[in-house]
């Protein structure tokens, strides 16, 4: 679904994906700002000059909000089948091999368990460089195996989101995972347990519009794109020009839409008082 | 006037001819026979063009400008429909329809998109694509219908929910979010059918169901096929290809555990006999509701709970 437009033709891994490039400089995906590569790693990935959040891997991730060797995967071997034997200029088949192959993972979500200053929480982290972060069977699974094991153990769920939305090649079995997905956060939301989404750069499609948005608190990164149709889908759809800074975390917060905007810096320690609140 | 699809122009011509053959004067002997015939041939080419249609041209019928449209089947299957309107927040939203109604005496809470035939019609609907205001009256309506234990029907037919700027500020994913999770949890039975076009998250943001029903010659899918060839293909150009490879017709979506009925519909499509599609819709929904208004609250929630839960595939 709102997958944005790409400028490659090549599927869910490819295009507006906000690069981290190699080389002693790189280009700010916000300000365009040509910056020091080693004064940004230095900086939690956060540019210097606009305070724009580049994405971190899943390690990183975790290092950034668990305490040290506290988590512990699960049902990490599932992994997508081909169900529609789908085939554009590529096999669905082989892209997966591909995504495999280079990130080391099976699909394009972690979840687990760890430990947020001893607390206890069930936590799920996306990676973009698989596939666009694309929800199929697989990742849909692991969110409701997830939500279950948080309903069942009433521990907290925490979602680090980022997305371009369900994955085309599994056609309707991904839009399908949008409404499982919701029914088991709602589940959670009836036995109330609290569950926090984190939005990172860029989080869009069926992913918003399912358990993204269902957070009892949503907290989003700064500067992150976030929304359900892509920014080219509405600007060939309206033909005018989309207004600055639009569907940027900051206007969304504007428009009341999520929570809080958190630094990167501060988000275990926000992250460890809200769910100290619950 | 009937208006023909591509792949129907050999029907226009046979049917043009049979329209002046019966017009003319019918003494002349032979002429009976001559229509005989004539209409034995149009049956028999309706039923190679419609027996062999691929998933794209199933689209093209799916998105017919004379398709039946929720209002359509409503005014003919329902009786005393009450219109309610607007999201009591923002705005009334004219993609998405919606009100209290009977079925054979049945009180039901009904919700559908609705497309418009005309071109002012479908501009005042912005062409079935609803706003966040659509999605949150829809909702507000089948909290009454929870509220007060009525069953709710809906009928899907859009192509999407609208991409635009206002949509976006107003909060179109949680919009869709919010009745994804609280249709799984409506506590009264709920049956969707989709008519035309099921557009990805926008037409699943009031399919969530106990029943979920497709007409023959509809279509759902993640995305469109020329979204999906634009991105995949990067040519909106290949959209029959994608059709084809996203599996988006009833029986593709049977095969893959996703869909409980396909209702038949008129050979040519649902807009040449409305009232035999309007109907077979209702014999449906009819058989759906009397079935899950028998079944105890919980049993009734779990079994939609599950339903969902198995849907999926993945490598064993
Ligand atoms: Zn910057």
């Amino acid at each position: 679904m709102a997958w944005f437009k790409k400028d490659r033709p090549t599927g869910g891994d490819s295009g507006k994906k906000p690069k981290f490039q190699e080389g002693l400089w790189l280009k700010c995906n916000h300000c365009r700002e040509i910056i020091y590569r080693k004064e940004v790693e230095r900086n939690a990935k956060v540019c210097p000059k606009c305070e724009y959040h580049f994405p971190i891997s899943v390690e990183d991730r975790i290092d950034l909000l668990l305490d040290l060797g506290t988590f512990r995967e699960w049902d990490a071997e599932l992994a997508a089948a081909d169900p529609l034997h789908f085939k554009d200029t590529k096999r669905y088949r082989d892209r997966l091999l591909d995504a495999q192959q280079r990130t080391g993972k099976k699909d394009a979500l972690i979840t687990g368990e760890g430990r947020i200053n001893g607390a206890r929480v069930v936590l799920g982290v996306f990676h973009f460089g698989f596939m666009g972060g694309s929800m199929g069977s697989v990742v849909g699974e692991k969110v409701i195996l997830a939500a279950d094991r948080a309903l069942r153990e009433r521990v907290p769920l925490v979602l680090v989101i980022t997305s371009g939305g369900a994955r085309m090649q599994e056609g309707i079995l991904s839009l399908m995972q949008m409404a499982r997905t919701a029914a088991a956060i709602g589940r959670l939301a009836e036995a109330c347990i609290p569950y926090i989404a984190i939005l990172t750069d860029p989080t869009f499609g069926g992913v918003t519009a399912s358990f993204a948005m269902l957070g009892d608190v949503i907290l989003a990164e700064p500067k992150a794109l976030i929304g359900f149709a892509g920014p080219r889908v509405i600007e060939q759809t309206i033909r005018q020009q989309l207004p600055q800074e639009f569907q940027r975390a900051e206007f969304l917060l504007e428009h009341g839409i999520i929570d809080l905007i958190v630094p990167r810096k501060r988000l275990k320690e926000t992250l460890s008082s809200i769910i100290a609140f619950f | 006037m009937r208006e023909y699809l591509d792949f129907e122009k050999p029907l226009a011509e046979l049917e043009e001819k049979l329209d002046k053959l019966s017009a003319a004067a019918t003494s002349r002997t032979g002429a009976q026979e001559d229509l005989t015939k004539l209409r034995a041939r149009l049956h028999q080419l309706q039923t190679e063009i419609y027996a062999g249609l691929t998933p794209w041209q199933r689209t093209q019928v799916a998105r017919h400008l004379q398709r039946p449209s929720t209002l359509d089947y409503i005014g003919r299957i329902c009786d005393n429909f009450v219109e309610l309107h607007g999201d009591r927040a923002f705005a009334d939203d004219h993609a998405i329809v919606g009100g209290l109604a009977r079925m054979n005496g049945r009180p039901i809470v009904v919700i559908g998109h609705q497309k418009g035939k005309t071109l002012k019609e479908r501009m005042h609907r912005n062409f079935g694509m609803p706003n966040p205001e659509g999605y949150r009256k829809a909702l507000r309506l089948m909290r009454l219908a929870d509220k007060f234990r009525k069953p709710v029907v809906t009928f899907i037919d859009t192509p999407g929910a609208y991409p635009g700027i206002g949509a976006e500020e107003r909060g179109q994913a949680e919009a869709i979010a919010r009745n994804l999770m609280e249709m799984a949890t409506l506590k009264t039975p709920i049956v969707s059918v989709v008519i035309g076009e099921g557009g990805s998250g926008g037409a699943l943001a009031i399919g969530v169901a106990d029943r979920l029903l497709m007409m023959q010659n509809s279509v759902y899918s993640v995305i469109s096929p020329e979204g999906c060839a634009a991105i995949l293909w990067n040519d909106a150009g290949k959209a029959p290809e994608a059709a084809e490879a996203l599996k988006m017709t009833a029986r593709d979506l049977q095969d893959l555990g996703i869909l409980d009925e396909i209702i038949p519909e008129p050979m040519g499509g649902a807009h040449r006999d409305p009232m035999f599609a309007c109907d077979a819709v209702k014999k449906s929904i009819e058989i759906h509701l009397t079935a899950l208004q028998e079944l105890p609250l919980e049993t009734l929630l779990q079994q939609r709970y599950d339903k969902y839960r198995r849907i999926g595939v993945l490598a064993t």
